[in-house]
């Protein structure tokens, strides 16, 4: 089964990269880019075919290691 | 004073912390590498600053979820002192020890350079050789010391004397809310700092600015 996380800064979280790329775009002439926020993404291969369970397993996984909750939230989206 | 340094894969100011605990205590520290599941019995443990697993995932995330951590995390809950610097702090608030985040400078860029720091709480085991409101010289070498916390952690730490110093006229280097540079935990027993107290400790370094901090933990161990 194949998985996918997607981890971002949480609302009003400072993101200086976000900002820092969003005036490389305006300096590129893309004068219409309001704003940017970087996130990840991480591609996960689980063993196994329960969906529940999957993500049962996918959260724990966000929880414990692949995002920090004091700033980042996470989305978890199953093939 | 008994004390030990833990030791991840990327660690690089492990030796500055030897060299400045054995200056100021008279006795060699422990290094203690990652994949121990125990610590020695000891007065302080220190988290030393460097770049643990290369900052990959986050800064301190991979280093958190080391075995030698479950010991950490159960010495801190029985009292020892743990001090935390630069990437140690990172580890420190990834483990759940201490509240809060690190996150990417807000000028982008990798500080190094000296900032001036104001002890802002002197009743802790870590500050009680400065003077309440003493500002000092201690250097910085970081690109993830932007402290946050939300707004209710934010003042549940400044209410409790938490906030042990911060960093003063104007020399904060990473956007830190408060100008927060290091912050204990509620019971006072862990301390996370960005600058690094142990790079100020002999004639040689230009200051001794920093031995205050160690002195202050040799005396409460004493």
């Amino acid at each position: 089964m194949k998985a996918r996380v997607i981890v971002t800064l949480k609302n009003g979280v400072l993101d200086p990269q976000g900002k820092a790329i969003e005036g490389a775009l305006g300096g590129l002439g893309f004068g219409d880019v309001g704003s940017v926020r970087q996130g990840k993404v991480f591609d996960v291969e689980l063993a196994g075919a329960d969906m529940s369970t999957a993500k049962e397993k996918l959260e724990q996984m966000c929880e414990k290691l692949l995002a920090n909750t004091v700033i980042e939230n996470y989305a978890i989206e199953i093939d | 004073m008994k004390t030990a340094v833990i030791v991840f894969p990327g660690s690089n100011r492990d030796h500055d912390m030897f060299h400045a605990l054995e200056l100021i205590t008279g006795s060699r520290p422990q290094s203690v590498w990652h994949a121990e599941s125990t610590l020695p019995d000891v007065d302080l443990v220190v988290v030393p600053g460097g770049f643990s697993y290369g900052d990959y995932l986050r800064s301190g995330a991979i280093a958190a979820r080391s075995p030698i951590l479950k010991d950490l995390v159960a010495k801190a809950d029985n009292g020892v002192s743990v001090l935390g610097v630069c990437n140690g702090f990172q580890i420190l608030t990834e483990a759940g020890l201490l509240p809060g985040a690190l996150m990417r400078n807000a000028g982008i860029t990798f500080v190094c350079k000296e900032v001036m720091m104001e002890t802002v709480n002197n009743a802790t085991r870590f500050s009680s050789k400065f003077t309440k409101g003493q500002v000092w010289r201690c250097p910085v070498a970081h690109h993830d010391g932007n402290y946050f916390a939300d707004a209710e952690t934010l003042r549940r730490i400044e209410d409790n004397g938490q906030v042990v110093f911060r960093y003063a006229d104007g020399t904060n280097p990473n956007g830190s809310l408060n100008d927060i540079a290091g912050i204990t935990n509620d019971n006072g027993n862990v301390l996370g700092m960005m600058p690094h107290p142990e790079n100020l400790v002999e004639a040689l370094h230009g200051g001794l600015d920093g031995r205050l901090l160690f002195e202050s933990l040799a005396t409460q161990a004493a």
